[in-house]
């Protein structure tokens, strides 16, 4: 047992539903208890979904308990595939289910009889992998599944695209900025002339994962899902991958140039060099910006990092490499992968922190005092306490991490968004300390404390300690509408009674 | 007795429990608030754990004092001792943080895995000196809000018998202290204003304001509240001896009843919940025709509040609400809302106790037949999708849902109310029932606002409706 508060990575199966409800009309059936569907909610708000989340319970309760699901996972498997004609259905074991041990490999089974969508049990152990993991497995296990199925059918199209093209391997729902480094790798794509054969698992289609060898080459984007998928294909089909992910100047530039070697060694002839050239220093503002005299302001200002393997790499590189800011630890929760994490960030920074601990990641902020956070929620709240500016570059994430407006973390948009992020961090670091030297924007003192005068009023005691309880910025409205209430009524103490009774007479 | 089969009876259907529901272990959240010096400790998964943590956003930062004993692989096995492992973390937790008490949750996991809970807690509790309640707050037997009748029912057991000869000269020293600088008469007066009745206790966790509020409302009609189940602090626990009188809050609470009556030997006063005017005035009224008082003054009052809240209500007349069904306080709701001048067709609810809530499906009866609205259907263990495609024929006006569902029916120009906020707000009394119209009108209010931008659905051509 562990006593833990928080958690960075969540359970196996919500790595599941991430990749089959990223994908057109796949349908995830859960088997689980009451409550577990919880998954819905966070789609729905988070992503603001317009449509329902395509994931469903089978419910486990004490009948199952008792005596097993018997029919009822394979009712609803053959109930979802009539309602919604799903291309597939995902049964996805849970906790709960993982430990009740049923078969439910032959559930599937006995579903695909009747049903006529495809219907596949997800392979993820609950008390081994976390969502990383599962969502990293179930995509290949996806993609194996269609490879195979097209192979048997003698449906696998033969050879590659015309014109050099890519999949773009691991945009999911519910990743951090996904949907919008999708959009700049699709420009970046465009840009370089290379066609986009299929991005998955987002808004794809299973029916076109027969086309994924068609490909040139794949891309990789993020560290944490697709590899999996990315090495199945390279073992099937030799195509080759590209697991450098373009974010920041120089990543982007070594990912450019990965690319232009894999296509050319397939028969192209291209020379990215002056595209290059061009984007860094004319339409990224970011290589200008760490000329600038703003951000020579930032050298050697210390900071730490902390975040999944993608994000808090390629930040802490950024900031090193591009800013000359002093990264004083680079951590991140995906001890799994530990080793990589290493080898990527270790020149970069003093010290590696590899650790699920929030804990330990609180108390390790606490002992540097750096001057800026680049983390999740949890080192954000932990700035907020310890009065440190925090940048959010990494799940896990709240609503306000999901922006509407157009914020990639990649590509050469990409690169503009990280330097405002890290540009604003400081900045309001820097104010916050002019503040407290200077004691507040304006020095001169504060005569009154309401806009009112001191009333005349007596208010008990406990009509007071009940005016404290309303939220603050009410609480003047609130003491106002009351006197008004009681000089009308000619009280002359504001009790209790006197207090709700001005509640309900104005409705405030 | 002869069975006429009257149309105008409720019906009730059950169908098939694939609803979306929050876990009872989120009752953790409000509960390790309410009772100030408490520690919840949840023995369950990383599933358990993510639920909580998203489901409680903020709060999770504000050093909560709650947290996940996080079952591995080894006690699932059994390779570990339970014991041993718990005995670990209740001492960590004593070390840090010092409750007066600590609540186990016990989870789907546990009970598969069948971990004695009950059987350890005693032990444990001997060994490390604080105590340990357990309650059993898991998504194979509960939803939502039932989590905190487990746990109050846990609780109730708790409760003392007596006071103590020297603990009532205790507080009776806080008596005093609290009404320093008073004279003893006015401490007499204060007594006097009391009608002589047996002791009552109410039950249900509400926000303190709420508890004031009611306590004062059973003030005004001479009524003396003994204690409340739960209180601020677990070591201020009410009295409760056998003949007590018990009434509840909140219609979700009704195993805390079943203890009380049976375990306590206490009388339930089955009456309407205090939720609306309808229903605060019926529960008050309730309470003194137990105790033979005549109540005062409660007409005028309720009509003070209907007159009160008529600039919401026209929003509402004539209008339908659909109920999904997430948090038990479906049927209140609805009684409450059809008094508004709503129609209301079905209700959906995840647990029906008719008998816990005889008296408020009762007063939803008679209150349709007053209303001349048609009797709705309360469906128990409802199946959302089917439900969905009922809205989509019945085009309600309003529809009460969770958040899975809530921006779907949105975009296809359904407006909805998110379930969870009743659960969240202060409902209970006179003094409130402006804020539950607050949060029914609102969807309506926001869309009256829109109504000229001519976008009601914002999704394309739906492939099966």
């Amino acid at each position: 047992m562990k006593l833990a508060y928080w958690m960075y990575a969540g359970p196996a199966h919500i790595g599941t539903l991430r990749v089959a409800s990223s994908f057109k009309n796949v349908h995830a059936i859960m088997h689980a208890p009451l409550g577990d569907d919880y998954f819905n909610v966070m789609r729905s708000m988070l992503e603001r979904e317009r449509n329902y989340t395509p994931v469903t319970t089978s419910v486990v309760d004490r009948n199952v308990l008792a005596r097993g699901s018997q029919e009822k996972v394979v009712d609803n498997i053959i109930r979802k595939d009539n309602e919604e004609a799903p291309d597939l259905i995902v049964l996805t074991p849970t906790c709960t289910s993982s430990i009740l041990q049923e078969d439910l490999e032959n559930f599937v089974e006995r579903a695909q009889i009747d049903a006529k969508g495809d219907v596949m049990l997800a392979d993820v152990n609950h008390y081994r992998v976390n969502e990383l993991q599962a969502a990293d497995s179930t995509l290949q296990q996806i993609v194996k599944y269609y490879i195979e199925k097209a192979k048997k059918k003698g449906e696998l199209p033969e050879g590659k695209t015309e014109k050099p093209s890519v999949n773009i391997i691991g945009v999911s729902t519910l990743g951090f900025h996904n949907q919008h480094d999708c959009t700049e790798l699709k420009r970046l794509m465009a840009d370089l002339g290379i066609e986009i054969n299929e991005v998955i698992p987002e808004s794809a289609s299973v029916h076109n994962l027969k086309n994924l060898p068609r490909a040139w080459f794949n891309l990789t984007p993020y560290r944490e899902l697709g590899i999996m998928t990315a090495k199945y294909l390279e073992s099937e089909f030799g195509t080759p991958y590209i697991d450098i992910t373009p974010m920041g100047v120089v990543e982007t530039a070594r990912c450019i140039r990965k690319i232009q070697q894999v296509v050319n060694a397939q028969g192209a002839n291209v020379d990215y060099e002056e595209f290059i050239d061009n984007q860094t220093l004319h339409v990224s503002q970011a290589a200008w910006f760490s000329r600038s005299i703003d951000c020579q302001n930032l050298t050697g200002k210390k900071v730490v990092v902390f975040g999944d393997n993608t994000h808090a790499a390629a930040l802490t590189k950024i900031l090193a490499r591009e800013m000359g800011v002093h990264v004083v630890w680079a951590g991140t929760y995906c001890k799994y992968d530990a080793e990589w994490f290493r080898e990527q960030v270790s020149e970069y920074c003093d010290e590696v922190l590899i650790t699920e601990d929030n804990g330990e990641i609180g108390d390790a902020i606490a002992r540097v005092e750096p001057a800026a956070i680049f983390g999740t929620q949890m080192e954000r709240h932990v700035g907020k306490r310890l009065n440190i500016p925090c940048g959010v570059i990494a799940a896990p994430i709240h609503i306000q991490n999901f922006p509407i407006g157009y914020k990639p973390f990649m590509g050469y948009e990409g690169t503009n968004q990280i330097a405002d992020l890290v540009y604003n961090s400081f900045t309001l670091g820097m104010e916050d300390h002019l503040l407290e030297i200077f004691g507040g924007h304006d020095t001169k003192e504060v005569i009154t404390k309401s806009i009112s005068a001191d009333s005349d009023l007596n208010w008990t005691k406990e009509a007071k300690a009940e005016l404290n309880k309303v939220p603050g910025f009410v609480r003047g409205k609130v003491k106002r509408n009351t006197e008004k209430f009681a000089r009308e009524r000619g009280f002359e103490q504001i009790s209790l009674e006197v207090m709700y009774a001005a509640k309900e007479a104005v409705g405030a | 007795m002869t069975n006429t089969v009257t149309p105008e009876a409720l019906t009730f259907e059950c169908e098939t429990g694939n609803y979306h529901t929050f876990c009872p272990i989120s009752c953790v959240s409000w509960l390790y608030q309410k009772i100030e010096d408490s520690f919840f400790l949840v023995i369950g998964t990383k599933t358990c754990g993510y639920f909580l943590q998203n489901a409680m956003g903020v709060m999770i930062f504000a050093e909560p004092r709650y947290a996940m004993a996080e079952l591995e692989e080894g006690d699932i096995s059994a390779k570990l001792n339970d014991y041993d492992e718990l005995k670990r973390l209740c001492l960590q937790i004593k070390r840090d943080r010092n409750p007066s008490v600590i609540v186990w949750i016990g989870t789907c996991t546990t009970e598969i895995i069948k971990m004695d809970l009950e059987g350890l807690a005693p032990k444990l509790e001997s060994e490390i000196g604080i105590p340990i309640v357990v309650a059993r707050a898991n998504g194979l037997d509960y939803a939502f809000t039932q989590g905190e009748d487990t746990v109050l029912a846990a609780m109730a057991a708790r409760c003392p018998k007596q006071v103590l000869e020297a603990e009532k000269e205790e507080r009776a020293g806080i008596q005093k202290l609290l009404s320093f600088g008073r004279k003893k008469e006015e401490v007499a007066a204060e007594e006097s204003e009391y009608v002589e009745h047996p002791p009552l206790v109410l039950f249900g966790s509400l926000p303190d304001p709420v508890v004031t509020q009611l306590t004062l409302e059973l003030k005004k009609q001479g009524i003396k509240v003994s204690g409340w189940l739960p209180a601020k602090r677990y070591t201020e626990l009410p009295v409760i001896e056998e003949g007590y009188y018990v009434s509840g809050l909140n219609p979700f609470l009704s195993r805390t009843a079943t203890t009380l009556m049976r375990r306590r030997k206490c009388k339930l006063i089955g009456a309407p919940f205090p939720i609306g005017p309808d229903g605060s005035r019926a529960w008050i009224e309730k309470i003194c025709s137990v105790f033979g008082i005549e109540p005062k003054g409660l007409a005028e009052r309720e009509k003070q509040i209907w007159d009160n809240l008529e600039d919401y209500i026209q929003l509402i007349r004539g209008k339908s609400v659909f109920f999904m069904g997430d948090n038990l306080l479906e049927i209140s709701l609805a009684r409450f809302l059809i008094r508004c001048g709503m129609t209301c067709s079905e209700i959906g609810i995840p647990y029906m106790d008719k008998r816990y809530q005889k008296a408020e499906l009762e007063m939803l009866e008679k209150t349709c037949q007053e209303m001349g609205a048609t009797l709705p259907k309360i469906i128990e263990k409802p199946d959302n999708y089917n439900q969905i495609q009922r809205i989509y024929e019945l085009k309600p006006d309003l529809v009460i849902t969770g958040m899975a569902h809530a921006n779907p029916l949105e975009a296809r120009g359904i407006n909805t109310k998110w379930s969870v906020e009743f659960t969240f707000a202060q409902i209970h009394g006179f003094t409130n029932a402006r804020d539950i119209l607050e949060l029914v009108t609102r969807p309506l209010r926001r869309n009256h606002a829109l109504k000229d931008l001519g976008w009601d659905k914002l999704v394309k051509e739906e492939a099966n409706v």
